[in-house]
């Protein structure tokens, strides 16, 4: 693979998900709905209409796994921003395609709230001794938080018993690090506790990692910190997890962001795709769609002469870039 | 920007013009604050028309929304109103429209709050 190659393994804010039984019936009932009076009698037409006439929310769904997202640049090494539930889907499929060969494996971890670290004790890699896992971030808990969740009462096994090599790496935000393959940029955001994001640069292809960041709209200055870390960015995965209207009164100081700060920031920033992160785990498939419909045509009716590709992320969606 | 004003009865009806960006979101603001100060119960009440507001961006819609707590917490009146089709869906989008009390004209958020202006509106 030449590039980069940007792939969810899970996109939920707060806690994981699933799509509920009352959810699929929906899903079901919309599908059919759609079938009937068709031809569908062969697999071929079947999978043809599934992929090509229902809408994504009908045949799919953004999934629930919490934050955990892979830079692929075509090396051996594995490179991942936290540790969230979609880290263990993430291991899993490691297991299967590597053969018992040893890995190396470096994350960038944003912050230490339990829904992006509650994967690593399920991340079946950290248990084979011969993996090599290196865990960087601002935060001078970061060690502590992740052997607190491991041993008792938390989970049945100590973080001592973790087969792998597990270090930490101690990084400071607004300094750029060659790391995993890449040039890195922390930056520090506002969260409760703090949060860091993550400018990853790579034979001029630039991802940026900003979850779990409130934005506050009297802060001029902070927009502008903002703008030029997302800079002609190729990709800008961005927590959205509320509507603007909510972000700035009952969730004021939550410590998220909306579908139109991230639009606003893109069109400043000149960033090329703003990729929607961190899903409110309220919002179903049909919920989360229409915000994104939604965030397209806000992005098209308040264009200028740049615009921004706007999309949602789901578990296993990959980018390309 | 430009914010004209007009007095009908105990109705203020302030009218923007241009865009309500990044950088005129501040003195939409300023013009404000002076009518948001007499906009309480027994006093003024304020409708923003903005019939000639052609964009409003998220530092605007902060304004709005702050104007619009202000006004409630001192037992006003205040509307946004006659807003272009642009302006209406940025403020659907934003879920602003559960935040703000969004009048299609001028005449209807003044009819809706003070029988003494709709006839001075109407007086012309």
């Amino acid at each position: 693979m030449s590039g980069l190659r940007v792939r969810f393994w899970g996109t939920r804010g707060s806690i994981p998900v699933t799509t509920s039984a009352a959810a699929l019936r929906r899903k079901l009932i919309a599908a059919l709905s759609r079938a009937s009076g068709r031809q569908l009698d062969t697999p071929e037409r079947i999978e043809a209409f599934v992929d090509g006439e229902l809408d994504f929310a009908v045949r799919h769904t953004f999934g629930g796994n919490s934050s955990c997202v892979q830079l692929d640049h075509g090396g051996d090494e594995y490179v991942l921003c936290d540790l969230g539930s979609g880290a263990r889907v993430f291991g899993n499929h490691v297991l299967a395609t590597r053969n018992g060969v040893p890995g190396t494996f470096h994350v960038f971890m944003s912050h230490m709230h339990w829904d992006h670290i509650m994967g690593f004790p399920f991340f079946m890699p950290a248990y084979i001794p011969g993996n090599t896992i290196t865990i960087y971030g601002c935060h001078a808990g970061l060690e502590e938080a992740l052997r607190r969740q491991h041993g008792a009462p938390s989970f049945p096994v100590e973080f001592a018993q973790l087969g792998a090599t597990v270090r930490f790496v101690r990084l400071e935000p607004d300094r750029s690090y060659e790391l995993a393959g890449f040039r890195v940029r922390p930056k520090s955001q506002h969260h409760s506790g703090e949060s860091y994001g993550y400018r990853f640069e790579r034979d001029g292809r630039v991802v940026v990692y900003s979850t779990d960041s409130e934005h506050k709209l009297d802060d001029a200055a902070g927009a502008r910190a903002f703008a030029e870390f997302f800079r002609e960015a190729d990709l800008v995965i961005f927590d959205a997890q509320y509507s603007l209207a909510d972000a700035v009164t009952i969730k004021e100081d939550w410590g998220h962001s909306s579908n139109v700060v991230g639009v606003e920031l893109c069109q400043v920033a000149r960033a090329r795709h703003l990729c929607m992160f961190h899903h409110e785990p309220t919002y179903d498939d049909d919920r989360i769609a229409a915000v994104l419909a939604e965030t397209r045509r806000f992005e098209e009716i308040t264009r200028g002469d740049h615009a921004v590709q706007v999309s949602a992320a789901w578990d296993g969606m990959e980018i390309d870039l | 920007m430009r914010l004209d004003h007009a007095r009908f009865a105990d109705v203020v009806v302030l009218s923007p013009v241009g865009r309500v960006d990044h950088a005129t979101a501040e003195e939409l603001e300023q013009g404000l604050a002076p009518h948001l100060a007499r906009c309480a119960t027994g006093q003024d009440h304020l409708v923003l028309d903005f019939a000639g507001v052609d964009y409003i961006s998220s530092a605007g819609l902060r304004v709005l929304m702050l104007a619009a707590k202000r006004a409630k917490a001192q037992g006003g009146f205040l509307a946004v109103a006659a807003v272009q089709p642009t302006v209406q869906e940025i403020l659907e989008i934003s879920k602003f429209t559960l935040l703000l009390r969004v009048m299609p004209t001028v005449r209807d958020a003044v009819a809706a709050v003070s029988p003494a202006a709709l006839a001075a509106l109407e007086r012309g």
